[in-house]
């Protein structure tokens, strides 16, 4: 039994890997027919694999889950990628982003479902007004040259908390206006339809995204000034900050319904397979159109060599801030749709030290190549959370513990016979970025026809 | 995008930074809060200060033998040894079966049964020690050689990553059943704990009763920890100043290929100094497991992490630096835990951490760092 169940998932691993490689041939396609074709394609089969037909289902509840947990890993890992891969700064705090992404959307979502429209109003005003603010300070800022590091944090710190009380305010007046058309719990108004819970699930895991980039743009401006070393202790203690903040969500945080360190419950489980795929293709498609782009040049500019990038007159510190944004947006983006399909959120799963499993993902796949990434987080989740199924029959509670003895045996021969990952920064299809025909060149004309 | 217009002057560019006064003025509107909230209690209740003032010293003086590990191999080799606080996990441990398993601290009193039994406590104590920072010493001179050594010239972020995987290898490692187990394991004091209070003077806390109320407590484990930490601190001071290996080693943190050139073995002074601050993370472990007697195999992660913040306080690459910049940790950590909460103490650890890097990257004993790639 158990060698058919691992050759069964062998198969799937392969099976999904042949989908992803696929899917990203047919965007590589230059007619955009063929793109939206390919994309609806794809979301169909896995669709199909997914509904119950006369009892048979392709992929059963457990492959469902690891589908869906895939994902949202994809997004994480994409986003350190662009951190770390694309542009060199050595983070660990991606694991906190995607735990602040992951609690704020379900924030939102928790209380709209029990009649309390506040965690929308307030963090939608929030992200509304912290946006406006920072760049309106963003701009007054121009006028000055040579402005340090500490000032600049300084105001922008001052804007953002004004900002977010101003947002708390408001929230709270606002909120008397809708609960009513939200119902209790039990008996739901007309604003808590499962179609309007869908359209606050999308809005929650954008503005958990939004959310979690504002917090790295406050935290990534003082820090990225820092050594990379450095910076990566710093982006560590900020996911175990974020961490014990969690386990304090109740106490120290204003927060009862997170319920600290018991967990949050009675999250609704709104993640369908639209969705988790499309935020997945959202980042990959963002990202990939990002890569390809003057300010993606400019980012691996950086990688290379800070000074020689500066001498091409490209802002180095905007370039770190700008990835060290993005890739906390992809990572917030996937805590929300994680939290959604879940149902419950631990702050033992945003532990640090299952912090390094995108990293870990990351380097396997290779630094700097999205295909890398998508395959090492497709292959990691299947065969690891497969095998593990496998192997908690056989060694009982001590599995989870063997498991995390190889990831760093294996994380240490990778550094040590290939240190830029196993597909180094190989790219295929779509994600090759765009492949431009060469015009058809006449040979010029020899300006002084040699007399024979 | 701004559009500059090109100046019709040339414009000699000054070093000056507009709204330098926000910024400084915030932190120190930050600090003065601190100091205020501080001085507050202090003279609400003294008492209670000044327990919470040697609770802190207890823990800044543990962190201070871990930070010397730290703060030596980084500034031979530029490596965050992110392994160093599972050195430290191993010598508790090290020190655990010794004394539970083999009962290491009575071979005095069994080989010599006439000896005094004080005196006999002490020695095999002292013997415990010693085993555990001999083990940690082979332990830190293994890891080098096999996980740091090929990667001496790689991109520092790969040295960190393999330092990284180090650790989360003595971690699980030491988690499955037949090494250390999972488990939370009480661990078994070699000497008993005694404790005093001051009163009216110094008296002892007899056993089975409390200290009285509006006293400050300590015990010989406080005494102890002190003693050794300070005679590490000398020794090392000696190891470094007086010693040709120690000449060799600040050679080494100067200029590595200088003192190659010079013909100095580098490889053996890199080795030599992970197998010092191993074992002065061992000593450290052992008083650490003794202080707080609980042990478990992800015990180090937190103390090394706090102590590397005390390492980049006091300056890293500076002896005395990592010295007092532990003392700061350990009573920031107390206030913390005493004044704040006590699930905080890790954040304000890792706040303090990102203050220090913000206004003063050198730290406060550190020398500005000379630009090198």
């Amino acid at each position: 039994m158990e060698l058919g169940f691992l050759l069964g998932s062998l198969l799937k691993i392969i099976a999904i890997i042949a989908y992803i490689y696929g899917l990203m041939w047919v965007l590589g396609r230059p007619s955009i027919w063929a793109k939206i074709a390919g994309l609806v394609g794809a979301f169909a089969v896995v669709q199909l694999a997914l509904t119950d037909i006369n009892g048979f289902r392709l992929l059963n509840n457990f492959d469902n889950g690891l589908l869906f947990q895939a994902c949202a890993m994809t997004m994480v890992a994409l986003g350190l990628n662009l951190i770390y891969g694309f542009n060199g700064q050595f983070s660990l705090g991606q694991w906190g982003f995607y735990g602040i992404g992951a609690y704020a959307a379900a924030d939102i979502t928790y209380r709209w479902i029990n009649g309390d429209a506040r965690g929308l109003l307030v963090l939608g005003l929030g992200t509304l007004l912290g946006t406006l603010v920072l760049i309106g300070i963003n701009t007054w800022l121009q006028r000055f040259r040579g402005i340090p590091v500490l000032s600049s944090f300084t105001l922008y710190l001052i804007g953002a908390l004004i900002a977010g009380t101003v947002a708390v305010y408001l929230g709270n007046q606002l909120n008397p206006l809708i609960t009513p058309l939200l119902g209790t719990a039990g008996e739901p108004g007309p604003l808590n339809t499962p179609a309007v819970q869908q359209i606050i699930y999308f809005l929650s895991v954008i503005l958990a995204g939004i959310f979690a980039a504002q917090i790295s743009f406050l935290f990534g401006l003082p820090v990225l000034t820092l050594g990379s070393d450095y910076f990566g202790i710093a982006t560590l203690g900020f996911t175990i900050v974020v961490n014990t903040l969690m386990v304090n969500s109740d106490t120290i945080l204003p927060f009862p319904e997170m319920k600290g360190g018991r967990g949050m419950i009675g999250i609704p489980k709104l993640t369908t397979w639209f969705s988790a795929f499309f935020f997945m293709m959202l980042v990959i498609i963002i990202m990939r159109n990002l890569i390809h782009s003057s300010t993606g040049r400019s980012l691996v500019a950086v990688r290379e060599d800070e000074v020689a990038a500066k001498a091409m007159g490209i802002d180095v510190a905007g370039a770190k801030l700008f990835a060290f944004v993005v890739g906390s947006f992809f990572a917030g983006l996937g805590g929300a749709v994680y939290a959604h399909y879940i149902g419950f959120l631990s702050p033992g799963t945003f532990d640090f030290l299952a912090g390094f499993n995108p990293l870990i993902i990351v380097v396997f796949g290779g630094l700097g190549s999205m295909t890398g990434t998508i395959t090492a987080t497709f292959g990691w989740i299947f065969f690891l959370e497969g095998m593990l199924r496998v192997l908690l029959s056989q060694m009982g509670t001590e599995a989870p513990t063997w498991r995390f003895v190889l990831y760093p045996i294996t994380l240490l021969l990778l550094m040590l016979i290939r240190p830029q990952g196993l597909l180094g920064s190989v790219e295929w299809g779509f994600l090759k970025g765009p492949q431009f025909t060469p015009a058809p060149r006449s040979r010029p004309e020899p300006a002084h026809e040699s007399v024979a | 995008m701004q559009t500059v217009q090109v100046p019709s002057t040339p414009v000699v560019y000054h070093r000056q930074q507009p709204l330098l006064w926000v910024g400084r003025g915030f932190f120190a509107i930050l600090g003065l809060l601190v100091l205020y909230i501080l001085g507050t209690n202090l003279i609400k209740n003294p008492t209670l200060f000044a327990q919470i003032f040697i609770s802190g010293l207890q823990l800044g003086f543990v962190y201070a033998m871990i930070a010397l590990g730290y703060t030596m191999v980084y500034g031979i080799v530029k490596l965050i040894n992110f392994a160093h606080g599972d050195v430290f996990m191993v010598g508790a441990f090290t020190s655990f079966y010794a004394v539970s398993k083999y009962r290491l601290h009575q071979w005095p009193n069994t080989v010599f049964p006439n000896l005094d039994p004080g005196i006999g406590v002490i020695i095999g104590a002292i013997t415990v020690i010693l085993l555990s920072m001999l083990v940690c010493m082979i332990l830190a001179i293994t890891i080098e050689r096999v996980a740091y050594k090929p990667l001496r010239d790689a991109p520092r972020i790969s040295a960190l990553i393999t330092a990284i995987g180090v650790s989360f290898f003595l971690e699980f490692y030491g988690a499955l059943n037949f090494v250390f187990s999972p488990r939370f394991i009480p661990y078994e004091r070699p000497f008993e704990v005694v404790a005093w209070y001051i009163k009216d003077g110094i008296h002892r806390v007899l056993p089975g009763q409390q200290a009285p109320e509006n006293s400050i407590t300590f015990s010989n484990i406080f005494l102890i920890i002190i003693g050794v930490s300070i005679l590490i601190q000398l020794l090392l001071q000696y190891l470094v100043r007086r010693t040709k290996i120690g000449i060799a080693m600040r050679a080494c943190s100067y200029d590595r290929q200088a003192a190659r050139l010079m013909g100095i073995d580098v490889d053996r002074v890199i080795s030599f100094t992970f197998a010092v601050g191993a074992a002065f993370a061992g000593a450290g472990g052992v008083l650490y497991a003794i202080a707080y007697s609980l042990i478990w195999t992800q015990l180090g992660i937190l103390p090394g992490l706090k102590a590397f913040v005390a390492a980049v306080l006091g300056g890293i690459g500076s002896i005395p630096g990592a010295f007092v910049g532990a003392l700061i940790m350990g009573q920031a950590e107390a206030m913390t835990m005493g004044y704040i909460s006590t699930p905080m103490r890790d954040a304000v650890a890792f706040t303090i951490l990102i203050i220090v890097l913000l206004l003063r990257p050198t730290g406060i004993f550190g020398e500005p760092e000379k630009e090198k790639a």
